[in-house]
């Protein structure tokens, strides 16, 4: 069995069937884990030095040097990279005395570090089939972001205590400010929000749990919703990126409703990280620092909103991208600042970023050219063995070579 | 979907019987249940219905992949999610240790499995819809986020 490394749910009952490098079938892939798989052999990277091919010596050698030159270097991407990797680039910051963080810096980071600090309960998706009899999904379209989040895990399965899966056994239901493919499964429970509003609908949903009339249009459905969710047995709530956006810097919004939820039954949190190992990075930047993310070794440790990518990217004197395309997904400011600087990156494949880049070291696919281990979005451990052969160095080989002539 | 009024319309209602059947509508009912082909009509295949022909077969391109059950699935719209895998009662049934509990499915017996990255159907017979006790089943339609599977 193979592990699938297309989202933070790391699949690992995929069947692959290979003939050399080349994937002839594969079985239980979502068509968003296929799409990880064919990138095998589409679009991959040429280790280069100012835009000419060079061999990978040549390209770790000039990373080395670069680094070593640089007066203020920021370290950024690694939730696509393995714990091992993400463990040697912390240590490359150390050594750089650089400022390091994730994309969690721009995404999720605000509810996982609750959740690592033990802020908010949470349990294992596991947990979540055998006894999670009530969910709610939360800014998020699992069917589009994490394809088998409701068959593997959440909804549709049977489990130790809910023998009768979705039909009997489980409720679910949906808020978001669209009315995704989530929601045509989910259509009788979808609550619909304008942008922005889920301060207010936590806000009418506390109402409702202290007895007083919710002040949104449709009462009666509201006050049927908090009636199920008291009822719960084991209730479970997915915050997605919608969420985490609209209550940026409010998340003690959420915080207030999950402890009150559990006033009446338990309700535990599981955000749905995107990255297949963006948990995993934030949970070793932790244990190592206190902090999951935005940490500059300087001067020892720091913290703050200085060092996130957003105001790094601006101040930094280089950039070192890991398994991340910042010139495409991050906003055009951001891009922009990066593309401005000296960038080296790794990663497995060609990307706007790579275009950009002075230093270009191209590596192993990770859970298909190279092993390891990451974090689920459970903070589960999960373990990745390579089923092909890779010409490249992983992360993690990289890394090390780069640290070793440093 | 295509309706068997649509399709009647685009038969050359002659009532002649050459189909076997005692009407047009009959046979475009037949036609709709696959079981009876366009062929089966004579008289469609002559020059004049010549625009008929072009257009129903048009129409019913889509349901010549149906199965045996009038299962079609439009691999474009499949995520690959396996929600139907996973809540087809044949697949439950038959597999306890796979599909039944969110996993792959471990035993040769289910429906619906997936497959670089899209839903295949295997063994149509075991369907619900199918056979002398067939029931309504719908649990594979009703789960899916893009209506990747449709019966006709
Ligand atoms: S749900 Fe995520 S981990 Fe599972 S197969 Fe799809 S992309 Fe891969
Ligand atoms: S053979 Fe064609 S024209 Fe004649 S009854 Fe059947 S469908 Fe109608
Ligand atoms: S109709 Fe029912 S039995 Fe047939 S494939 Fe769909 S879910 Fe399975
Ligand atoms: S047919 Fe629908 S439910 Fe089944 S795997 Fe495809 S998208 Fe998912």
């Amino acid at each position: 069995m193979a592990v699938c490394t297309g989202c933070s749910l790391l699949c690992d009952d995929i069947e692959v069937s290979i003939d050399g490098r080349r994937i002839t079938k594969t079985k239980n892939l979502c068509r968003k884990g296929f799409g990880r798989y064919r990138s095998l052999s589409s679009d991959r990277s040429v280790p280069k030095v100012d835009g000419k091919q060079v061999g990978i010596d040549a390209a770790i050698s000039r990373a080395a040097e670069m680094l070593r030159d640089a007066k203020r270097p920021l370290l950024f991407g690694w939730s696509c990279s393995t714990l091992e990797a993400q463990r040697k680039g912390i240590e490359l910051a150390k050594r750089t005395k650089a400022i390091i963080d994730d994309t969690s810096s721009i995404c999720q980071g605000e509810i996982v570090e609750m959740v690592i600090r033990g802020e908010i309960p949470t349990c294992t998706l596991d947990d979540v089939r055998n006894y999670g009899d009530t969910l709610i999904f939360w800014g998020c379209d699992p069917s589009s972001s994490h394809p088998r989040h409701m068959s593997r895990f959440s909804y549709f399965p049977r489990g130790e205590k809910l023998q009768r899966g979705h039909e009997e056994d489980r409720t679910a239901f949906l808020i978001d400010i669209r009315a995704s493919p989530t929601a045509k499964i989910l259509s009788g429970n979808f609550v619909q929000i304008p942008p922005g509003g889920d301060a207010d609908l936590i806000d009418a949903m506390l109402a409702v749990l202290d007895g007083k009339i919710p002040r949104v249009r449709d009462k009666k459905a509201m006050i049927a919703m908090m009636n199920t969710l008291k009822k719960a047995d084991t209730g479970v709530i997915f915050p997605g990126l919608g969420l985490a956006y609209s209550l940026r810097g409010r998340m003690d919004r959420l915080k207030a409703l999950v402890d009150r939820l559990n006033e009446y039954t338990k309700y535990n949190v599981i955000p749905m990280v995107g990255h297949y190992n963006m948990r995993g990075f934030n949970q070793l930047l932790f244990d190592e620092t206190g902090f999951i993310n935005r940490v500059s070794f300087a001067d020892g440790i720091d913290h703050g909103p200085m060092y996130s990518v957003v105001e790094a990217s601006k101040s930094c004197d280089l950039a070192m991208v890991v398994g991340s395309d910042p010139i495409s997904s991050l906003p055009a400011g951001i891009a922009k600042a990066l593309a401005r600087v000296p960038m080296i990156t790794l990663d497995p494949h060609r990307t706007l970023t790579t275009e950009l880049s002075r230093v270009v070291i191209p590596t192993a696919l990770s859970g298909i050219e190279a092993g390891g281990s990451a974090l689920r979005m459970d903070g589960v451990r999960i373990g990745l063995d390579p089923i092909v052969k890779s010409e490249y160095p992983s992360d993690e080989e990289a890394l090390s070579m780069i640290l070793g002539a440093i | 979907m295509v309706s068997a009024m649509e399709i009647y319309q685009l038969t050359p209602k002659l009532n002649c019987k050459k189909c076997g059947l005692p009407t047009c509508m009959a046979f475009a009912v037949a036609l709709l249940a696959r079981e009876k082909q366009i062929e089966d009509c004579t008289p469609l295949l002559e020059p004049k219905y010549e625009a008929k022909l072009k257009k129903l077969r048009e129409v019913m391109a889509p349901i010549a992949g149906a199965t045996e059950t009038g299962l079609i699935i439009h691999d474009e719209r499949c995520y690959g999610c396996g929600n139907c895998v996973v809540a087809c009662p044949v697949n439950v049934a038959n597999d306890p240790k796979g599909s039944a509990i969110g996993l792959g499915p471990k035993s040769d017996r289910v429906i619906l499995v997936v497959e670089d990255g899209v839903v295949k159907c295997l063994n149509p017979k075991e369907c619900r819809r199918f056979g002398p006790n067939r029931i309504l089943c719908n649990l594979c339609t009703a789960t899916c986020p893009s209506k990747a599977i449709e019966f006709v």
